[in-house]
């Protein structure tokens, strides 16, 4: 008898403690973006659609995770394929092509400001290669195009590790026979690749996207180092009007507006990439 | 048994030693509490120089200045008191005077009568009423910083200590036009203080005031002119926090900050920069002084001591201190001594000129908005944005961001403050 509870009393605290810090905000930051004056309004949304910077804002933020997140995809797939055949040292490429996932994003961004300011490495190096005549401005208001394709290197360079070591843990699952099965009735490689391996790596596929992706909307530290005021994404601004302007109300609104989106994404993946039940 | 009671006595008794020793010490020290001076060596500095002449202990503690009002507010809700000296902007304090947290200190006042501090600033520490609630602490200001390599191409007969807009934009356009390069620089970055630059120069300076000017024709002329300028101005200025980085790497030869936040340049380099006062529009030569003061906490548990800790950073001898370790410039009169670090100086003589300036026109800080000021300051910023770095129209712009600052106006009650005119009722835009 007392052993059907057992399991329940063991798994108790770390519910407690996600009800506790993680439900009890969330149900919090949720009635703090209804609430104006105590009341329950639309009024905070209402503040930051009209705000200057939202649409920037929404416009930017997706136009970095389409761009980042399937090209993320193809890196690391591209690189956990090439990974296969690697056979002295593989564990030192491994672990050379996560580095990044160990620096923090902030780090990140201050490495990639240090190459792509007017007086950055970068510059240093065109100008030796005679390829500029004087510095060159990547990072401004005036140079939109620059701006965005550094924050799009920047976040590939950061976070494509995480996608890589979730797609080689999937490889590595997928049993050899399969392959060499495919192999003895001639399928080439690229018909291996297409046929045998993506829809066995597909659950690595879909938990690596919606992390990929989730986190992609959630992006904040690498831009503001990058971008500040000139790429305005939707969890800066939440900073913004929690920090700057101290309208907790509105920044409460962008963090529902964040946790929406993420949660559409995520159930998109879930659809999308669903795993039939026979192939489980 | 006996051995275990008498060792269980001696640990007692040691135990019991220990929390007298503790409390005793706690009861020597005051607690100073202090919005300013909170990067850790300022704070150092304030610590192991600054403080290191008065005869107690004093316990030096930063609050980020939006918590200051919070921690106060917990203070007076919990049963023991701990902070006894507050020290803080001006505009920090304000919100401290509804939550009636500051002990009156009108027999201070008295005392620190002969010590020379200007009347003005002595009445900016009643809040509008019949109390002294602050003594002035320190003060320091935003002034121009310009690299020697650009005072060649000042306009011809210009004065750089009175400069006027007009000459600062052709001064900035004829280094564009000889070097090809934009070389002057604002602090329009993420963190910099770009809106003060609105609040305390360039609308007093055009307009005569801030919020009943807002929309009018002379700040619709500014707009305009001010977006001109910008061509001059290094478009790398919108990521720019402290105006000293750009100025030591050249990357700007003009530029506008707080003093605080130039001073690196200043004391690396004097023979390299020089340092003027703001430039003045036509209605005078805005600009911001920054005051910090020192309060004393209702139920401060040292009543005493933390009056003496008010006259002993009142003192002259202190204030020059202050001045040599932190950058921050004496509210009483004391003589800057001949050896001042030459960095230093030249950052005092150009707050000198500009309050000194027969056009000087003094603005505030925002007053009265309490925890709202981030609001105020984004209507400027949110201006500037549209009319010069989107190039939209001014009129419309001023005529939006009017009714924002209308309601924030009206939701808080906050009446005019300096150089606005005085107002009954809400300060409001006309």
């Amino acid at each position: 008898m007392r052993a059907r509870y057992i399991p329940y009393l063991l798994i108790a605290p770390s519910l407690g403690f996600l009800t506790m810090l993680f439900f009890v905000p969330l149900a919090q930051t949720i009635a703090l973006a209804f609430q104006a004056d105590g009341i329950w309004s639309t009024e905070n949304f209402a503040r930051m659609a009209v705000d200057l910077n939202f649409t920037d804002a929404v416009v930017n933020t997706f136009e970095i995770v389409i761009i980042v997140v399937p090209l993320q995809l193809l890196l690391a797939l591209a690189m956990a394929m090439m990974l296969q055949h690697v056979r002295a040292g593989r564990d030192i490429v491994l672990w050379i092509w996560s580095i990044p996932l160990g620096i923090s994003d902030l780090a990140a961004g201050l490495v990639w400001l240090a190459i792509l300011t007017d007086k950055g490495y970068l510059n240093t190096v065109l100008l030796a290669l005679g390829v500029l005549s004087g510095p060159q401005s990547w990072l401004t208001y005036e140079t939109p195009a620059t701006l965005l394709a550094a924050i799009v290197v920047a976040e590939l360079w950061r976070a494509t590790a995480i996608v890589l070591v979730i797609l080689v843990s999937g490889v590595q699952l997928i049993p050899k026979e399969y392959g060499e099965a495919a192999e003895v009735f001639g399928a080439t490689p690229w018909q291996r690749f297409t046929r045998v391996t993506l829809p066995l790596l597909r659950p690595s596929i879909q938990t690596a996207l919606i992390l990929r992706t989730v986190l992609a909307f959630e992006m904040f530290a690498i831009v503001l180092s990058i971008g500040g005021r000139n790429f305005p994404v939707l969890v800066s601004e939440a900073f913004n009007w929690q920090y700057n302007q101290q309208d907790f109300g509105v920044a409460a609104a962008y963090a529902v507006i964040v946790m929406g989106v993420s949660l559409a994404a995520t159930l998109v993946y879930l659809r999308v990439l669903r795993t039939p039940a026979e192939q489980r | 048994m006996r051995n275990v009671l008498a060792w269980l006595g001696s640990t007692l008794f040691t135990a019991g030693l220990l929390t007298t020793a503790a409390d005793a010490s706690r009861a020597e020290s005051l607690v100073f509490l202090s919005t300013q001076l909170r990067p850790i060596e300022e704070a150092q500095n304030m610590r192991k120089v600054i403080l290191k002449d008065f005869p107690r202990e004093v316990d030096y503690v930063t609050e980020q200045p939006p918590q200051l009002p919070v921690r106060i507010k917990a203070e007076q809700q919990g049963v023991t008191h701990t902070i006894d000296v507050v020290g803080a902007l001006h505009g920090e304090l304000q919100p401290l005077v509804p939550l009636d947290a500051l002990v009156p200190l009108d027999d201070l006042a008295g005392q620190l009568n002969g010590r020379g501090i200007p009347d003005q600033l002595m009445t900016l520490g009643k809040f509008g009423t019949a109390h002294q609630l602050y003594i002035p602490w320190m003060q320091a200001s935003y002034i121009m910083v310009a690299n020697r390599e650009a005072l060649p191409y000042l306009p011809g007969g210009a004065d750089i200590n009175a400069l006027g807009y007009d000459q600062l934009a052709s001064w900035a356009s004829a280094i564009q036009e000889k070097t090809g390069k934009r070389l002057l620089g604002f602090p329009a970055g993420p963190q910099g203080l770009m809106h003060r630059f609105f609040e305390g120069f360039l609308y007093p300076s055009y307009t005569g005031g801030v919020v009943v000017p807002f929309r009018s024709e002379a700040a619709e002329a500014m707009w305009a002119y001010f977006a001109l300028l910008w061509k001059s101005v290094n478009p790398n200025s919108t990521s720019y926090n402290f105006m000293q980085e750009p100025l030591l790497s050249g990357d700007v030869w003009i530029g506008f900050d707080h003093i605080a936040r130039m001073l690196d340049a200043l004391r690396q380099k004097p023979d390299e920069f020089v340092a003027f006062p703001a430039p003045s529009g036509p209605k005078g030569r805005g600009y911001m002084p920054v005051l910090a003061g020192l309060a004393v906490v209702k139920g401060a548990p040292e009543m005493n001591g933390a009056m003496a800790l008010i006259d002993y950073l009142d003192q002259p001898e202190t204030q020059i201190l202050t001045a040599r370790s932190v950058g921050f410039f004496p509210v009483v009169k004391a003589n800057l001594p001949p050896d001042l670090e030459p960095g230093l100086r030249l950052g005092a003589n150009a707050i000198e000129k500009m309050q000194s300036a027969k056009d000087a026109l003094p603005a505030l800080l925002p007053i009265g908005l309490g925890q709202r000021g981030g609001e105020f300051d984004k209507v400027f910023m949110d201006t500037f944005q549209l009319v010069v770095l989107r190039g939209q129209k001014p009129r419309a712009v001023l005529d939006r961001e009017a009714e924002t600052l209308r309601r924030l106006m009206t939701e808080t009650d906050a009446p005019c403050w300096q150089p606005d005119p005085p107002h009954t009722g809400a300060c409001q835009v006309q």
